[in-house]
């Protein structure tokens, strides 16, 4: 006796939904050389092309880049979810047990519009302005208008970094406009002539002007030489030092080759 | 012998659907189970009153007042209903009633086609076009209270107009025919007849346009400049319940990530709140029927 054809068919879909879940159980076991490196968003487009020349110069090798954001990423080191994490911001006291190493260092630009009559400040005066005590421009030389302060939102990397060297104890203002990328600030200060903002150095472009701030320009020279005060590494962060396809990446980050790589992407050197 | 088979049968599918069935609803349940695990601890850890009346949300210095999110929310969607509501009914009576039948066969699917365009593009137009002419035209940043009522008026029309449609075409022809010919006009039909009969439906598809507005999360986060301050003005900044999720949960870890879950919770009271609202309003409705 035949059995009922649906009968069939539900049996070949078990045996195939089950066969699927095999498969990528293999594949997954195939794949362990894969290295996984997630975290801050800032740092996603370098570790982005360290991976790809690394994977390029090293065939059948895998480096998996994820964002996340730094706060994730530390978490995800400790874990185990990611062989590296990465942070843009300084670890906090109760996240120094975990490995960090400096691959790099970054500007944090104060960007406002091209056409503002205003380019250079102090910080004690941009510490003002985010704490919206100055909340005019005429107070600081520029039109008679009222400033637009454009932050990032709580726990990015970016405002951890900012609050830390700008703002130390003192709150960023309530009424700020808050959006979650560098690209999104950037985007409304170039839209907005009477805002201001901060992002990463690299990516400071031509549609925003980038302060002096106490009389210095953020060149990559100046932070070199520490004129330009608003700098903050970016970190690889482990679980215990880094071995095996960890370690292999992290030293090809280190080398000349990784370090030149992103001095050309606009950032600057670990050393 | 094979009557037996059939009925195996019957009962052999009735168990897969079953499964099937329950593994829908076991979804929701998941979902409402898991929001409710992770959001209500921090909120009776420091006291729901401080969630729902603070005024500071520093999630990192455990301060989580989430009043300008919720009058942020509410603001918003007000708004939306404000300009979306006056519009769509306008536009449904219009098309039932003094349209031909033809161009209503017409404009309605295109109308049905707005709901189809993805909310990141609501969201994007707001930001090219609309934002920089309010900025222009009435000061303050552009994005604020204004430009995402605006937009979220747009985006909940689709919903009250068609189901307007549907519930004033639903009233029988005779109350219509009957109110010509007592030589009432047009409009005093439409105002005195149509639109009491069709009350309920309409209070549903305000109510769904509702639940659409507040639910909105990618144009809002847009364009409506996510502050966590209180507004003072429509043309201030404002931060939703949904928005405040979706900024922050990238990097949000800890007891930041847990009154975020908190927020989830707060707001699906206040959807909950809502679609009970919609079900019994066209409950009704089919009991008039």
């Amino acid at each position: 006796m035949n059995p009922p054809r649906y009968a069939v068919r539900v049996l070949i879909g078990v045996f195939s939904v089950l066969a699927t879940l095999m498969l990528s159980a293999c594949w997954r076991r195939g794949a362990q050389k894969e290295l996984t490196v997630a975290g801050s968003t800032s740092i996603q487009p370098f570790a982005d092309r360290w991976a790809e020349v690394y994977m390029t110069k090293y065939p059948g090798k895998v480096v998996n880049v994820q964002g996340g954001g730094s706060s994730a990423g530390i978490q995800a080191a400790r874990s185990g979810a990611a062989d590296i994490g990465t942070s843009s911001r300084e670890l906090k006291p109760e996240e120094r047990d975990l490995t960090e190493i400096v691959v790099a260092r970054d500007g944090l630009a104060v960007i406002v519009h091209p056409s503002s009559l205003v380019s250079d400040l102090t910080i004690a005066q941009v510490q003002q302005i985010f704490a919206g005590k100055i909340r005019n421009w005429s107070e600081l030389g520029g039109r008679d208008k009222l400033i637009t302060v454009v932050t990032r939102e709580e726990g990015s990397g970016t405002r951890g970094a900012f609050q830390e060297m700008v703002m130390g104890k003192v709150r960023i203002y309530k009424g700020a406009i808050v959006e979650d990328s560098n690209g999104t600030v950037r985007e409304i200060v170039a839209g907005d002539p009477d805002s201001i903002g901060y992002i990463s150095l690299g990516l400071v472009n031509e549609a925003v002007k980038a302060l002096k701030l106490d009389g210095v320009i953020p060149t990559d020279e100046n932070i070199l030489e520490k004129r330009y005060r608003l700098v903050r590494p970016f970190l690889f962060v482990t679980n215990g030092p880094a071995s095996g396809e960890a370690k292999n990446f992290i030293d090809f980050v280190l080398s000349e080759e990784g370090q030149d790589l992103i001095k050309k992407e606009g950032l600057i050197p670990a050393q | 012998m094979k009557k037996h088979r059939l009925e195996r049968n019957e009962k052999l599918t009735r168990l897969v659907l079953l499964l099937i069935a329950f593994s829908a609803v076991s979804v929701l349940a998941v979902i409402t189970i898991f929001i409710f695990a992770e959001g209500t601890p921090i909120m009776f850890r420091y006291g729901v009153k401080k969630f729902l009346l603070g005024l500071d949300w520093y999630p990192t210095e455990k301060s989580f007042g989430l009043l300008p999110m919720i009058t942020g929310s509410m603001m918003v969607t007000l708004g939306a209903l404000v300009l979306g509501v006056p519009f769509g009914l306008a536009c449904a009576i219009f098309l039932t009633e003094f349209s031909s039948k033809r161009l209503r066969q017409l404009v309605k699917p295109v109308i049905e086609l707005l709901a189809g365009i993805p909310s990141v593009v609501y969201g994007f137009m707001g930001v090219v076009l609309l934002v920089p002419f309010i900025r222009e035209t009435l000061g303050g940043p552009g994005l604020s209270v204004l430009a995402a009522s605006i937009i979220l008026g747009i985006m909940i029309l689709p919903t009250i107009i068609s189901i307007s449609i549907d519930s004033l075409l639903a009233v029988p022809s005779t109350y219509r025919d009957g109110s010509i010919a007592m030589g009432a006009t047009r409009w005093q039909t439409v105002r005195m007849v149509l639109l009491p009969a069709a009350r309920s439906g309409i209070i549903a598809s305000i109510i769904l346009g509702m639940g659409r507005a507040i639910g909105e999360t990618m144009a809002v986060i847009m364009i409506a400049g996510n502050a966590i301050a209180l507004p003072n003005s429509i043309l201030a900044p404002v931060r939703t319940l949904t928005s405040n999720i979706a900024l922050e949960m990238g990097y949000a870890s800890g007891e930041h990530r847990e009154a975020l879950f908190a927020t989830g919770v707060i707001l699906f009271i206040i959807i909950m709140i809502l679609n009970t609202v919609a079900s019994i309003s066209s409950a009704r409705r089919v009991k008039r029927k």
